[in-house]
């Protein structure tokens, strides 16, 4: 007979292979049916009313709430982290200090759980700078907590950017600051945005540090000053109050397809960056 | 300019340090009034009597945890070694953002999904309430998935080709060659991407009060209700004052150091990574 003889061991690590596959995946696609198909049929117009009541429960001011705390917290967080990646890739020189202390707390920040950043939250600026439950506490939480994520993915994204583009600049006689500005930020761009987006994700899904800084109140509008609830906290009050399912399913559908659409365009500019460093 | 950028790298160490003090100011004397011993080994959580016993939430903590292990690792493993090796590249390009989809989907999701399936799921065939430690367990290893498949895939990509064709020139099959040469050699990611797992599933909060039952109690079988150190903190301290709101920052501070302990494992675990 030709060929080998079949090796049972083979067998049966391809099969345990094939079904945990099978299993993984089909346990996605099962969250995702059930929820699209209990919750479609319910999205109705009242669900997006301006305004929240205890009869339309209106996921809008929630919707809003959330646009404006992923706005605030990038303002606060961007910049910082951008800054902060520079430094450590742009300008500190090999032996400094800085630099190793500042990847431990990056790396700690990022490996606390998100109830603690909650509680932080409440202690710091809710009671201790007097901000109370408020938009504003919200988002200087979550900015504190996206900012490792900005830090490390514009750093991978400096890292990416081949030296000859800074030995030119230099050539040119552009100083580094230009360079910085002109020739490396532009050229690490789309990293800096798959950053960006993560941690918009992880804004739009957080719950656990918002509901005791920014509160649980279901209108929008109302300003730094007030509590302000998010899509994701939404959900969270709904399902906990259970008396509202049709409108819960309806609720989660939405958050999954801005989900779904976050991730569609992460995976888009992580193409792109694929394919240009296939061509670099 | 270089002192603008240096300052805004301080930010994270000045955020750190808040956090610290934050924590441990208003940690450390709930934790002399109450013990440190009676803290950690008392099995009784009666905040309204007094008596603040942290041992039941530790222990749920680690059932939960462990359960979510049990159901996560040896799935995300295999997963991981399928995606690397066996893959076609037509299915992976479908697979792939499957994964990164699992990552994306909010904690309140799975826990609404682990509430309207799961619990009733269990109720019905297993009997019990439905909220408890296996239901826990489940929706948890199903949400450190993606984490361990990740971590994972690329250790085992790292692992030089010539080890699994070495393997096949030697007469094995491709499957022994993967799970005999590649996976040990990648064991140091693997690992990692485990303990990355690990903090996830520790970590975790609103998906796990919406299906563990919250009771502080030590359980009593896989299907008794579990309440977990994440769970503590989110349930009470909405309207916990004085020495109660003290022993939840304390349950904050045993969680911080469990987060610190996961992640030391990581990036130890990453350096020894061959890149």
């Amino acid at each position: 007979m030709r060929g080998r003889r079949i090796d049972v061991a083979s067998l049966l690590l391809r099969t345990a292979m094939l079904l945990a596959v099978v299993i993984t995946f089909a346990g996605l696609l099962f969250l995702v049916a059930h929820i699209m198909s209990h919750g479609l049929r319910y999205l109705k117009p009242g669900l997006f009313n301006w305004t929240y009541d205890s009869d339309n429960l209106s996921m809008m001011p929630a919707i809003i709430n959330t646009l404006e705390m992923v706005v605030l917290s990038l303002l606060l967080a961007g910049p910082v982290g951008v800054g902060a990646a520079v430094y450590l890739n742009e300008y500190a020189k090999p032996g400094n200090r800085l630099v190793p202390i500042v990847r431990l707390t990056a790396e700690t920040l990022s490996g606390i759980p998100s109830i603690v950043y909650g509680l932080f939250g409440a202690l710091f600026f809710v009671k201790g700078l007097g901000w109370r439950l408020s938009m504003a506490s919200g988002v200087g939480t979550l900015a504190i907590m996206i900012l490792p994520l900005i830090m490390r993915t514009t750093e991978e994204a400096l890292k990416s950017v081949p030296d000859d583009y800074r030995q030119g600049s230099y050539g040119l006689g552009a100083g580094k600051l230009r360079t910085v500005f002109s020739i490396v930020l532009p050229a690490a761009m789309p990293g800096v945005m798959a950053g960006i987006i993560l941690a918009i994700g992880r804004i739009v899904g957080e719950s656990a540090a918002l509901i005791f800084t920014a509160g649980t109140v279901a209108q929008a509008g109302a300003g730094l000053g007030s509590p302000a609830r998010t899509l994701a906290v939404h959900l969270y009050v709904l399902s906990n109050e259970g008396l509202h399912i049709n409108e819960t399913y309806a609720t989660a559908v939405v958050l999954l397809i801005v989900v779904l659409l976050i991730n569609a365009l992460s995976d888009a500019i992580g193409r792109m960056l694929m394919r240009r460093s296939s061509h670099g | 300019m270089q002192i603008v950028f240096a300052a805004t790298a301080c930010v994270s160490i000045a955020a750190i340090a808040v956090i610290c003090v934050f924590l441990l100011a208003n940690g450390l004397p709930a934790i002399r009034e109450i013990g440190l011993s009676n803290l950690l080994t008392g099995t009784v959580w009666k905040p309204l009597s007094g008596i603040y016993g942290l041992l039941p939430m530790i222990v749920g903590s680690l059932y939960v945890t462990a359960g979510a292990l049990v159901v996560g690792v040896p799935l995300g493993i295999l997963t991981a070694v399928y995606l690397a090796r066996f893959c076609p590249a037509r299915l992976y390009a479908v697979l792939k953002p499957g994964v990164d989809l699992m990552a994306g989907i909010p904690s309140v999701i799975y826990g609404f999904f682990g509430l309207v399936v799961i619990v009733p799921w269990v109720r019905t065939n297993l009997g019990g309430q439905g909220f408890g430690v296996l239901t826990a367990s489940l929706l948890l290893g199903m949400m450190i998935l993606p984490s361990i498949i990740d971590v994972s895939e690329s250790a085992l990509r790292a692992v030089p080709d010539r080890y699994f064709e070495g393997s096949l020139a030697l007469g094995a099959t491709k499957e022994r060659s993967a799970f005999s040469v590649v996976l040990p050699a990648a064991r140091s990611g693997i690992l990692a991407g485990v303990v990355l797992g690990i903090g996830r599933a520790i970590g975790e909060t609103m998906a796990v009060i919406m299906v563990a039952g919250n009771q502080p109690v030590i359980p009593a079988d896989i299907l008794s209700g579990v309440r977990t150190l994440t769970a503590n903190i989110a349930l009470e301290i909405g309207y916990a004052t004085d020495l109660h709101r003290g022993a939840l920052i304390a349950t904050a501070v045993v969680l911080f150091v469990f987060g610190l302990l996961v992640d030391l494992a990581v990036a130890g675990l990453k350096r020894r990574m061959p890149s």
